[in-house]
């Protein structure tokens, strides 16, 4: 028989009750109101989860579990309290590269001291060493949770490097990029099969080697437009490793929590593949993004015409006008310019003038990007709108302010079937009276490589400069 | 536990986690994203019970080392996500 945890009914219903704090947490995000005390939910129940762990087993070596706990946790606290908003996509990829490696280091702690976990056979022989023997159903939970955690771990770690800047944005496409990681993938599988059979320590650890390069392999082809859906794909591994882990613990914490976040990742990567027209397949495909055509095209701008206006046009439109909806993408945040735009709307109202903030889903680099930094500039929620709740005003409305977005707004989305983005759900910026784009320069294009139709438009007025200055020129231009 | 019944919770979480996150509002995407990272990080539970066995020295660093991995997250999301939610504000009037 195997050896069992010691079951008190009182430390699995602790961990229940966490579980339940950790539902409830993410209960609260249904709107910023109750958001703040759905997150202190969360910090009990994590409390609550390692406060029975610790109660509930002989602590061997207190000293450097404090000194862990101190360091690691004190490390992150800083980070948390200084990183910039604008730095979110990158610090949450890092996030998930650590929940990566803690599931590889637990697996192979389970895997090298099973008796502790309580998942192992022991044998005493009359004479020789004690016979010790995994049981089945946890070397597969034991294996899946490695493997799922190597990929989150090395995934994750080349998703930063993107969103950093430290590697380029532009997807690195290897020959035969599918057949090798096809014929990684079933061997990783043949391997958790075989490991069923003999547990061997190279089957593990040739598990977690492959399960490394896989991680690598994937996100590597993929560009930088795609990262949303990368970083939330990787939020739903982080999730299936801890779950893993959780089957192996018998812990129901663990296990609620793995399900909750491996879904909530899962949902997030559909939101944001179907706000792109893309299926998940393609999007891990990659190759996405790349400069295929963009030459092409960048020539074509320069013949077609096109309106140029200054910071000034810029301002005394909008100050004439009776609503202004300003539709933010990347390119704000690469330039920081949400203070600026903030401080624009304010004099805008002062003059009597109804500003909105359109976002599209996939503005920015992870979901909800756009929000948080408007969020930081003290902009009220109320007063930024999704792509569905405020698509149909633009025909009402005096000025569409674009700053820093580019494919999301391109009507070839809506008519040209020829286009790579058709399909794609796109704000109607181009139903407003006037459109105000600001853009560096006329020769660059969106990530998608395709021209924007929109900047040929009669009532577009483009507005080239650096994206903060402008805003700050136009701030100044108002009365 | 017998697997029987740790599967049904996991299936079961599956749902709660389906429903339960279509429900968050659109704005707090970025806020979700680092409270799950939050809470994944109760893989600390396994990371505490490999460092505190006896018997395996190199089990018990591995676990130490993912403690303190963990603990950066626990932390680090937290508070991340204390400091988003913190700006989101409601108009003044």
């Amino acid at each position: 028989m195997p050896e069992a945890l010691p079951v008190n009914p009182w430390v699995s219903l602790a961990y229940l009750v966490a579980g339940v704090c950790f539902i409830l947490a993410l209960r609260g995000l249904s709107s910023p109101a109750t958001s703040r005390r759905g997150n202190r939910l969360g910090m009990i129940g994590m409390g609550i989860a390692v406060v029975t762990t610790l109660i509930t087993h002989d602590i061997a070596s207190p000293i450097e579990l404090a000194a862990a706990i101190a360091i690691g946790g004190a490390i992150g606290f800083v980070t948390a309290r200084r990183i910039a908003m604008t730095a979110m996509p990158q610090l949450v990829a890092a996030f998930h590269s650590l929940v990566g490696l803690a599931a590889v280091l637990v697996a192979a702690a389970a895997f090298l001291n099973p008796v502790a976990f309580g998942i192992a056979q022991v044998i005493r022989p009359i004479f020789g060493p004690d016979v010790v023997t995994i049981l089945p159903v946890s070397r597969i939970e034991m294996s899946l949770g490695v493997a799922i955690g190597a990929i989150t771990f090395s995934g994750s770690v080349i998703a930063f490097l993107k969103l950093n800047g430290n590697m380029g944005g532009k997807p690195i496409l290897l020959p035969g990029r599918h057949v090798i990681n096809l014929a990684l993938l079933a061997a990783i599988l043949g391997l958790v099969v075989l490991f069923v059979e003999d547990q061997s320590p190279w089957i593990f650890w040739t598990i977690t080697v492959l399960s490394f390069a896989i991680g690598f392999l994937l996100i590597v082809p993929i560009g930088g437009a795609d990262m949303p859906v990368v970083v939330s794909m990787l939020n739903s591994y982080s999730g299936w490793a801890a779950a893993a882990m959780g089957f192996t613990l018998h812990n129901s914490a663990m296990i609620i929590t793995g399900a909750l976040v491996g879904s909530s990742g899962a949902i997030l990567s559909y939101i944001m593949c179907k706000a792109m027209n893309r299926s998940f397949v393609s999007v891990i495909a990659g190759g996405f993004g790349g400069d295929a055509g963009g030459g092409a095209s960048g020539a074509a701008a320069i013949d077609r015409p096109w309106k140029r206006g200054s910071a000034d046009d810029a301002a005394f439109l909008m100050s004439q006008a009776e609503q202004v909806i300003i539709v933010p993408g990347y390119g704000m945040a690469v330039a920081q310019a949400q203070h600026a735009l903030r401080e624009m709307g304010d004099k805008l109202k002062a003059h009597g003038v109804r500003v909105k903030y359109a976002i599209h889903p996939v503005a920015g680099r992870m979901p909800g990007h756009m929000n948080v930094l408007l969020a930081e500039a003290n902009v009220p929620y109320d007063e930024v709108f999704e792509l569905e709740d405020i698509n149909s005003e633009f025909a009402q409305t005096d000025v569409a302010f674009v700053i820093g977005a580019n494919d999301v707004t391109n009507p070839a989305a809506k008519t040209d079937k020829s286009s790579p983005i058709f399909g794609m759900p796109v704000l109607d910026v181009e139903k407003a009276k006037t459109v105000l784009f600001i853009k560096r320069s006329m020769g660059g294009v969106g990530y998608a490589g395709v021209d924007n139709e929109l900047f040929y438009r009669d009532n577009t007025m483009m507005l080239l400069a650096d994206a903060k200055k402008m805003v700050e020129e136009i701030v100044k231009a108002i009365e | 536990m017998d697997f029987i019944s740790i599967l049904s919770v996991f299936v079961l979480a599956c749902f709660v986690g389906y429903y339960v996150v279509w429900s968050v509002t659109p704005a707090l995407h970025t806020p979700l994203m680092a409270v799950t990272n939050a809470i994944s990080s109760v893989i600390i539970v396994g990371a505490l019970v490999a460092s505190m066995a006896a018997g395996a020295e190199i089990a018990k660093w591995l676990g130490l080392v993912a403690v303190a991995l963990a603990s950066v997250n626990i932390f680090g999301g937290f508070a991340v996500t204390e400091r988003m939610l913190a700006m989101y504000k409601k108009k003044e009037r």
